[in-house]
């Protein structure tokens, strides 16, 4: 059985949980993967670092709980100083390179930074931000298809927005493509 | 009889498990729902409030949960099949009118998404310390049915079921969810309305006369039929102690009568109400027990502990009450130990102690606020087996 356990931190409003669910919702209904989605709720979801969890499995998962995560994907440096600790040492981290110093990353992990922020406003609309964090990680992380993440994500967003963020997408995986290509 | 295709959302969703409850109720043929909302339980009300306009039902949010679970009991009597919906503080106000349901027999669905208490506690997470309130939080001698699910697929296929049982025993019947299933999202199939068998109330088959009496029985059934009201049929519905007819009487033969035969409808139906998963038990030396989230928790624990050579499976009861007790009596003539995982510091755990006859029963507690880790569970089970 392959189990990858996914975090995605951010501040509150970044459109984290949209992220997630997206990501889950890819592996969930059109990879045939079994994923649970869960969650940070309460006070810590508001305003300080929030974030999302999600377990893609080849079987039932059975666990919900993301617990030490393989990949790593964050939009705030509060979000990265409070998670990074509880990452695997060979974790893949991604990160939102105008917002989020990866100070002190563990010597085993491969990171890559995207101006995710500055794409989203070339593109018109900064609220894209997570969807080109999600482009990103489609490039970087093998575990859910691009195809499938494409379908969900234009399924999960508001009707007449689908364009802009397929490109939105479209540009943090062009990215993300080309900075592997480079042997990343 | 088969669903009504209007509230059968058929597809496959990616759904958190208060979501699918909602979807659930409606597929059931839930058409009348009222509620206040409060976490974790907010998403089932705010989907519900949303849904059952479009499927010609209604959604009241009231003043409090008093009212909610009162106004519930008007509208199964006038027909509907009803539901509300809370979490441990509003579940506390509700209790009288649980009660009531189950002296009045009143088919409902009241849905606890579980979070940690006593009083407010923590209001956004996890815990499963309502189990011995669900079974005999109102005053006085009944019993009731609780179920509890593990995913948000099971939220959808274990509501409709909810909806089935009460109106097949006229009871009340707890849907004990917990935060972490009610906020975790997951596939969920929806089949379609012509695969989802639906029970339907049972009407009385005498016609309206002066000889009409609410409560009797059908010959070899504890459960009488029910009529709507405007139809004709004239009865009375008290919270008093109460004859065929359904009026008063005050006295002890009266009550032994009623209340005998609303424990028994429940108690000795436990051969067909039982329902329960078990992993690996054929050879097993402990048996872990868990329900609800935890039962997915404990199963982590199981391969762990298989890794490393020990023999151990897991039960899950699906409906905790009743409690399946002819099979955990059968477990318990052939494995050394149970160990009952449960988030909150011995509920479940004194059931299965009551059953065990004898064979060590060993609880793995948590006082709530985060799921047990699995690790936790394995030490308990290595000490067990020390």
């Amino acid at each position: 059985m392959s189990r990858t356990e996914i975090k995605i931190g951010g501040f509150g409003g970044q459109g984290v949980i949209l992220a997630g669910m997206i990501i889950g919702r890819a592996a969930a209904l059109h990879d045939d993967k079994d994923a649970t989605l869960t969650q940070s709720f309460g006070p810590e979801a508001r305003g300080g670092a929030c974030s999302a969890q999600v377990v893609v499995s080849t079987e039932r998962n059975l666990y919900p709980c993301v617990t030490a995560p393989d990949v790593l994907v964050v939009m705030s440096q509060p979000a990265y100083e409070q998670y990074v600790g509880g990452i695997r040492p060979d974790a893949l981290v991604l990160y939102e390179s105008s917002l989020v110093e990866p100070n002190g990353l563990p010597a085993g992990c491969r990171s890559f930074g995207i101006p995710a922020t500055s794409f989203a406003e070339e593109l018109g609309r900064r609220m894209v931000l997570n969807i080109v964090m999600l482009g990103f990680f489609a490039a970087l992380c093998d575990v859910v298809s691009e195809g499938a993440i494409r379908q969900a994500l234009a399924a999960s967003v508001p009707k007449g927005t689908e364009r802009l963020n397929l490109d939105a997408f479209t540009r943090g995986l062009d990215y993300g493509r080309a900075l592997r290509a480079k042997g990343g | 009889m088969k669903a009504d295709p209007r509230g059968v959302l058929t597809g496959v969703h990616f759904l958190d498990g208060d979501h699918a409850c909602c979807e659930g109720a409606l597929a059931a043929g839930c058409r009348c729902a009222f509620g206040y909302p409060i976490t974790p339980s907010t998403e089932v009300v705010e989907r519900i409030a949303q849904r059952l306009p479009t499927v010609g039902g209604v959604f009241l949010q009231m003043e409090d949960e008093i009212a909610s679970s009162i106004a519930i009991q008007g509208a199964a009597w006038g027909g509907k099949k009803v539901l509300s919906v809370s979490s441990g503080p509003g579940i506390s106000l509700m209790m009288e009118h649980i009660g009531l349901a189950a002296m009045t027999e009143t088919p409902c669905v009241f849905v606890n998404v579980q979070r940690a208490g006593p009083s407010t506690g923590l209001p956004t997470l996890v815990a499963q310390a309502d189990m011995m309130q669900a079974r005999w939080g109102s005053h006085g001698d009944y019993e009731v049915i609780a179920i509890c699910p593990n995913s948000p697929q099971e939220c959808f296929d274990l509501t409709l079921h909810a909806f089935n049982l009460a109106e097949t025993y006229r009871t009340p019947v707890m849907f004990m969810m917990d935060e972490a299933v009610g906020h975790m999202t997951e596939r969920v199939v929806i089949p379609a309305a012509e695969q989802l068998e639906v029970v339907e109330r049972r009407r009385p088959r005498e016609k309206p006369s002066d000889q009409y009496a609410l409560y009797r029985c059908e010959p070899g059934s504890r459960v009488p039929p029910m009529p709507p009201v405007g139809e004709g049929y004239r009865f009375h519905v008290t919270g008093l102690t109460h004859d065929e007819r359904g009026y008063p009487v005050m006295n002890a033969e009266a009550q032994d009568k009623l209340v005998r035969r609303l424990v028994d409808k429940i108690r000795l139906a436990e051969p067909e109400l039982a329902r329960y998963e078990e992993f690996q038990v054929d050879d097993a030396d402990v048996v872990l027990v868990a329900y609800g989230i935890t039962s997915r928790v404990v199963q982590r624990s199981m391969r762990l502990a298989r890794e490393r050579g020990l023999k151990v499976g897991v039960f899950r009861p699906v409906v905790v009450w009743p409690f399946p007790e002819r099979r955990l009596r059968e477990l318990a003539r052939r494995v050394k130990a149970f160990v009952v995982a449960e988030l909150n510091l011995g509920q479940v755990v004194l059931e299965v102690e009551r059953l065990a006859g004898g064979t060590r029963t060993v609880l793995a507690s948590h006082a709530g606020g985060a799921l047990h880790e699995p690790e936790a569970i394995l030490k308990v089970v290595q000490e067990v087996l020390r």
